[in-house]
C-alpha cells in the first residue's frame, strides 16, 4: 500500500495472496502442480475478491486442490461437488464457485449431478482433470480410459468403451465448453480466464498426467516434435489451421472433418470457420469426437454461449413473487384457509 | 345458518351421540379425498374436535373396481378431545363392490353401511371377487345395510343440467356426502363454498355439484329408510382460532416459521417421493418468503445441494422418506463432520425397499438414529400429531443452527396426510432463534467451540479474512486443518458425540401422563401418541393406574427419563416397527422394556394399545 492510499483501499492481490499455508502433497511430477499453479496465477486478474470464491471438490487427487487455494473451499464426498456448488450458488450468487473434480468423481460416481448442473447452466467453474485412471485409489480403470487399458482392476485388458468429457458436456448443452493440457501453461491460463469470465456453466477438461499410476497418457500429444501437427487450437471466427508451418487445415466434407494440405488447390477460405458462439451444438459436438491417429485433438474454446442461468432465474422468480405479493407475511400465511373462532363459552364461530 | 335451520326444519328426531367414526371408501379417482377433506370442514366449522386418515393406493388410477383401486378417508369426530381418526368405523360409505370388500372387515360389529346399490352390478361385483351380490346373498346381515341407488338418483337430481352424462355422474359423490351431512347434521355451507370457488371457470359444473350435495341432503331428510339422525355436540375446546391442517402443511408452515425466527433464507432441496413430496409443492408457492426450493436430479443431490446452501449460510432443510433417507446418509455424515446446520425431515413409509410407499410404518428410526459409517451422532427429534409439526419443524430448526448439527425430524405417511383442529399461535410468543456468523477474522478458528453447546462457528463466504477450508477429512481440534493425529482423531469423536449429548440439556422436561411412578409407564414416539394417550386415558378412566409420556426428543433423550423409566415396574413401547426404540432405550439405560409392535402399514387403533395395556395391569 502506498502511503498516498485511502485506509480502506486494499493492495491488488498477486499470486502469492492465493496460495494457503497448507503443504501441497501431490505426488512429485504430476500435472496437478501445473493446474494450481495457472489457476493461482489468473485469480488476481479476475478482480474477484478473495473472499468471494469457493472452491468445491469431492474426492480424488484432483479434489485435495481447495486446500491448497487461499479462499473459501469445501472438501465434499465423492462425486457430490457439482450437487453441493449448486447450492452454494443458488443460496448465494455473488459467490464465484469452482469445481475441482476429475474423470472418475466427476463422470463416475458424480456422473449424473455433471449431466444436470451442465444441463441446468447454473454459474459454477468446472475444471475436470482427466488423466483417464483412478489415481487416489492407486490405479484401477476409469470412464475415460481407453478400451483394453490394462489396469490393477482390468489386468487383461477394459472391455469398456470411454466417454469424451468434452462431447459429454456438449451433449449435456454446457453453454461454455474447453479443453487444455497441463502442459500448455499459457494456454490454459487463457482457458481458465475466459471461463471465468462466462457468465454461466463452465466447462474446462484438463489433459493431465498421472505419473505413478498411467504416465504418459498425453504424451502423443505433447511430444515437441510433434505437438503442432496433433493438436489445433480453436479460435473462433478463423479457419482451422493447424501444423508446425501452419500448412494444414479441418474443412467439412458432408457430415464428416476431413484434414487438407494447404497450397495444393487448397486455401484457407476452403476451410471450415469454426465460431463458438453458435448456439446449435452439432458442429462443436463433431469436433469434440476427434482424435483419431491421422487428425488434430481440438483445444481451446469450443463453445461459448448466452443464456440465462439457473441462479439467476431462481432468484428472479423470488423477486417477481415479492414485488407482486410483497415479502410474505407469516401471520397471513398461518391465519389463512378456512377457519374459525372457538370463544371462553365453548361456542364456534 | 341457512343450512342450520333447514336442519332444524325437519321433523325427524335428533339423537346425540358423543363420537362418530365414518369411513369414505371409493374408487381413487371417485373424489374420495375431497369428500373426506369436505366432510372434516364442515365438521371443524360444526365445533367437534376431530382426527383424519387418508388412506389412498400408490396407483395414481388403478382399473375402475379395481381391489386395488380402492381410496378411503376416515373421520372420527367428538363432543370430547380426541387424539386419533378413531379405531372401527361406526359407517362405512362404500361406493362400488371393491370398496365394501377392503373395508368390511374393519367395521364394529353392527356398523352402519351405506351403499351406491347401482354400482352393485355384475361387472363391478366381478372386479371386486363376489361370487354373489352382498346386497342380497344375507351375507351382510349382521351389519344395518343401507342401500341407496346414488347413480340413478343423482341423475335424476341434474336432468335439468346441461352437462353431460359422464360430468353429471361424476356430482354423484357429492350427492353422497348430502346424505351423510343430514345423516350426522353438519352444515352444507363450506361445501357450497367450496364448490363455488373449485369450479368457478364453469358454472354449469358449480351448479350441478351444489344441486346434488343440496338434493342428497333432502333425499336423506324425506325417505323413509332414515328414521332419525344424529348429532355431536360441540367440543370444549379451548378458546381460540382454529383452522384444520394436515402434518405436511403444519411442518411447511413451521419452517417458513423458523425461517423468520432465525432471519435467515429458506433452502429446501428434494427429490418428488411418496408421502413428502407436498413439502416440496407447498414451499415452491411461498417465493415471498424468500424461499428457495431445488427440485434436484436425485436425493443425494437434493442432501448436497441443501449442504451447499447451509456452508453458504441459509437455513437449509432437505426433505424425503425411507429410500431417500438411506441415499442421503453419506452426505449427512459430510455434514456432522463439517458441523453445519441440517434439518432432514423423514416421512417414514413402509419398508424395506420400496415397500408400501403410500402406507405408514415407524422404521426408520435406527436408520436415523445410527445408520450412517463412522461415529456419526445426530439430533433425532418427532411430530406427535399433525399440528405438533409445527413447533418441531422450528425445534429442528433451532437445534441445527444453536449446535451445528444436521437434525433428523422424523414424521410419517400418517402424520404427513392426517389432519386435526390446529389452534393458531399467538406469533408474538414464538422465540427467536438466535444466528450470528463468524466475522472477526483476528480470532477465528474453524474449530474453536463455544464452551456450552461446543458448537464450532458459522462462517459464510464473503466475509474477508475468514477464508478457510474444510471438508470430510478428520479435522484437527480448533484449526479444523487435516489431521490423521490418532489422539485428535479419538477427542474429535469424544467432541462430536458430547455436542449432541449436550442438547439434552436444551430440552424440555419430560411430561408424565398420570402417576409418576407405578407398575406401568407407555413409552411412545411419534405420530403413536393419538392411540396411546387415548388407551392410556381409557384404562385411567376405569380406575385403573397407568401412566405415559411422549417423546419429542429421541436422539439425545431428556434428561430426565431414566429417572421417570427406573420409577415403574413395567415399561411398554408401542411402535410401528419391531422394537426400535426399545432397543435405543435398553441400549441407554440397561432396562427390561416390553413391545407393542405393528407393522400392517396401519397406525395403531386405541382398542389394540389398551388391550396390551389389560393383559400387563
Amino acid at each position: 500500500m502506498t502511503p498516498t492510499a485511502p485506509p480502506t483501499a486494499r493492495p491488488a492481490p498477486t499470486r502469492q495472496d492465493f496460495a494457503s499455508d497448507q503443504e501441497v502433497r501431490w505426488c512429485p511430477g504430476c500435472g496437478d502442480y501445473s493446474i494450481l499453479a495457472q489457476m493461482q496465477k489468473i485469480m488476481p486478474d479476475l478482480g474477484i475478491a478473495r473472499e468471494n470464491i469457493v472452491f468445491v471438490s469431492g474426492i480424488g487427487c484432483s479434489s485435495r486442490f481447495p486446500y491448497y487455494m487461499n479462499t473459501y473451499g469445501f472438501h465434499t464426498i465423492h462425486g457430490r461437488a457439482t450437487a453441493i456448488a449448486t447450492g452454494i450458488k443458488c443460496a448465494h450468487p455473488e459467490l464465484s464457485v469452482w469445481v475441482m473434480t476429475g474423470d472418475g468423481d466427476g463422470l463416475s460416481i458424480g456422473g449424473n449431478h455433471m449431466l444436470h448442473i451442465l444441463r441446468r447452466n447454473v454459474d459454477v467453474k468446472i475444471v475436470l482433470f482427466n488423466n483417464r485412471i483412478y489415481g487416489l485409489t492407486k490405479g484401477q480403470l476409469s470412464p475415460t480410459s481407453e478400451l483394453g487399458k490394462i489396469t490393477k482392476s482390468t489386468p487383461v485388458g477394459s472391455i469398456e468403451h470411454p466417454i469424451n468429457p468434452v462431447s459429454f458436456a456438449i451433449a449435456a448443452e454446457a453453454t461454455f465448453v474447453a479443453r487444455a493440457i497441463d502442459s500448455e501453461t499459457a494456454h490454459m491460463q487463457e482457458v481458465l480466464k475466459r471461463a471465468a469470465m462466462h457468465k454461466g456453466v463452465a466447462f474446462v477438461e484438463i489433459l493431465q498426467n498421472c505419473n505413478i499410476f498411467n504416465d504418459g497418457a498425453w504424451d502423443s500429444l505433447k511430444d515437441r516434435e510433434v505437438k503442432s501437427d496433433r493438436l489445433v487450437n480453436l479460435q473462433s471466427r478463423k479457419p482451422l489451421v493447424f501444423g508446425k508451418n501452419r500448412d494444414k487445415g479441418i474443412r467439412l466434407n458432408g457430415y464428416k472433418l476431413e484434414v487438407a494440405s494447404l497450397g495444393s488447390g487448397v486455401s484457407e477460405s476452403d476451410l471450415l470457420v469454426y465460431d463458438e458462439t453458435e448456439t446449435d451444438s452439432s458442429l462443436a459436438f463433431l469436433l469434440s469426437r476427434e482424435g483419431r491417429p491421422d487428425f488434430p485433438v481440438p483445444i481451446g474454446v469450443f463453445r461459448d454461449v448466452v443464456a440465462p442461468t439457473y441462479d439467476e432465474l431462481l432468484s428472479k422468480q423470488i423477486a417477481q413473487a415479492q414485488a407482486k405479493k410483497g415479502p410474505g407475511s407469516l401471520k397471513d400465511l398461518i391465519y389463512s384457509g378456512m377457519r374459525w373462532t372457538v370463544k371462553a363459552n365453548g361456542t364456534s364461530v | 345458518m341457512a343450512t342450520k335451520s333447514q336442519a332444524a326444519n325437519n321433523n325427524k328426531p335428533v339423537e346425540i351421540v358423543d363420537r362418530v367414526t365414518i369411513r369414505f371408501a371409493g374408487d381413487s379417482g371417485d373424489g374420495i379425498q375431497i369428500s373426506g377433506n369436505q366432510f372434516t370442514m364442515a365438521t371443524a366449522f360444526a365445533g367437534n374436535d376431530l382426527g383424519t386418515m387418508p388412506d389412498y393406493p400408490a396407483e395414481i388410477r388403478a382399473p375402475a373396481g379395481s381391489l386395488p383401486g380402492v381410496s378411503n378417508f376416515q373421520i372420527s369426530f367428538s363432543e370430547s378431545d380426541i387424539h386419533t381418526p378413531g379405531d372401527a368405523p361406526d359407517v362405512l360409505v362404500a361406493m362400488n363392490p371393491a370398496a365394501l370388500k377392503v373395508n368390511l372387515r374393519d367395521l364394529g360389529p353392527g356398523g352402519t353401511i351405506i351403499v351406491n346399490s347401482d354400482s352393485f352390478a355384475t361387472a363391478n361385483l366381478k372386479k371386486a371377487g363376489y361370487e354373489a351380490n352382498p346386497l342380497e346373498d344375507g351375507s351382510l346381515e349382521a351389519y344395518r345395510l343401507i342401500p341407496i341407488a346414488i347413480t340413478q338418483l343423482n341423475a335424476k337430481a341434474l336432468e335439468e343440467s346441461p352437462l353431460s352424462k359422464k360430468e353429471r355422474d361424476r356430482c354423484k359423490n357429492f350427492y353422497a356426502l348430502g346424505v351423510i351431512y343430514w345423516l350426522y347434521d353438519r352444515p352444507l355451507q363450506t361445501t357450497l363454498d367450496f364448490i363455488a370457488e373449485k369450479f368457478a371457470k364453469s358454472p354449469e359444473t358449480v351448479a350441478a355439484n351444489q344441486t346434488a350435495l343440496k338434493s342428497g341432503y333432502n333425499f336423506a331428510d324425506t325417505t323413509e329408510i332414515f328414521t332419525s339422525h344424529f348429532r355431536v355436540r360441540q367440543a370444549q375446546l379451548p378458546p381460540g382460532e382454529y383452522r384444520n391442517i394436515t402434518g405436511s402443511e403444519s411442518l411447511v408452515l413451521g419452517l417458513v416459521a423458523a425461517s423468520q425466527l432465525a432471519e435467515t433464507p429458506l433452502f429446501y432441496g428434494s427429490y418428488p417421493i411418496t408421502p413428502a413430496s407436498e413439502m416440496l409443492h407447498e414451499l415452491a408457492y411461498l417465493k415471498n418468503f424468500g424461499v428457495r426450493t431445488f427440485q434436484a436430479e436425485d436425493e443425494i443431490a437434493a442432501v448436497c445441494a441443501t449442504i451447499g446452501a447451509s456452508y453458504a449460510g441459509s437455513l437449509a432443510v432437505t426433505g424425503t422418506s425411507g429410500p431417500g433417507a438411506a441415499l442421503k446418509s453419506e452426505a449427512v455424515g459430510l455434514a456432522v463432520m463439517a458441523e453445519l446446520p441440517l434439518v432432514v425431515v423423514n416421512v417414514q413409509r413402509a419398508g424395506p425397499s420400496t415397500g408400501m410407499p403410500t402406507k405408514t410404518e415407524q422404521a426408520d428410526l435406527l436408520q436415523a438414529a445410527v445408520g450412517r459409517n463412522g461415529e456419526c451422532p445426530v439430533v433425532v427429534l418427532a411430530p406427535a400429531t399433525p399440528a405438533d409439526c409445527f413447533s418441531m419443524a422450528i425445534e429442528a430448526c433451532r437445534l441445527a443452527v444453536k449446535y451445528m448439527t444436521p437434525v433428523y425430524l422424523m414424521t410419517d405417511g400418517y402424520l404427513a396426510n392426517g389432519s386435526e383442529p390446529w389452534r393458531l399461535p399467538d406469533l408474538a410468543s414464538l422465540k427467536k432463534i438466535p444466528v450470528s456468523h463468524a466475522a472477526d477474522a483476528k480470532s477465528f478458528e474453524p474449530y474453536q467451540r463455544d464452551p456450552k453447546t461446543l458448537a464450532r462457528p458459522w462462517v459464510v463466504p464473503g466475509a474477508p479474512g475468514l477464508e478457510y477450508r474444510i471438508g470430510g477429512l478428520e479435522k484437527a481440534e480448533v484449526t479444523g486443518d487435516v489431521s490423521y493425529d490418532p489422539v485428535n482423531h479419538e477427542r474429535m469423536v469424544h467432541l462430536r458425540a458430547e455436542k449432541i449429548r449436550r442438547v439434552a440439556q436444551d430440552i424440555p422436561p419430560t411430561e408424565v401422563f398420570g402417576e409418576t411412578s407405578g407398575q406401568l409407564l407407555l413409552v411412545s414416539w411419534g405420530s403413536t401418541f393419538g392411540a396411546v394417550h387415548s388407551a392410556v386415558e381409557r384404562v385411567r378412566a376405569k380406575g385403573k393406574k397407568v401412566s405415559s409420556v411422549h417423546l419429542r426428543h429421541i436422539s439425545p433423550f431428556p434428561a430426565d427419563l431414566g429417572q421417570i423409566l427406573k420409577s415403574f415396574e413395567t415399561v411398554l413401547v408401542p411402535e410401528l416397527n419391531l422394537g426400535q426404540l426399545r432397543l435405543l432405550l435398553r441400549g441407554e439405560y440397561g432396562l427390561p422394556v416390553v413391545g407393542l409392535n405393528k407393522v400392517q402399514g396401519r397406525p395403531f387403533t386405541i382398542g389394540e394399545v389398551q388391550q396390551k395395556i389389560e393383559e400387563l395391569i
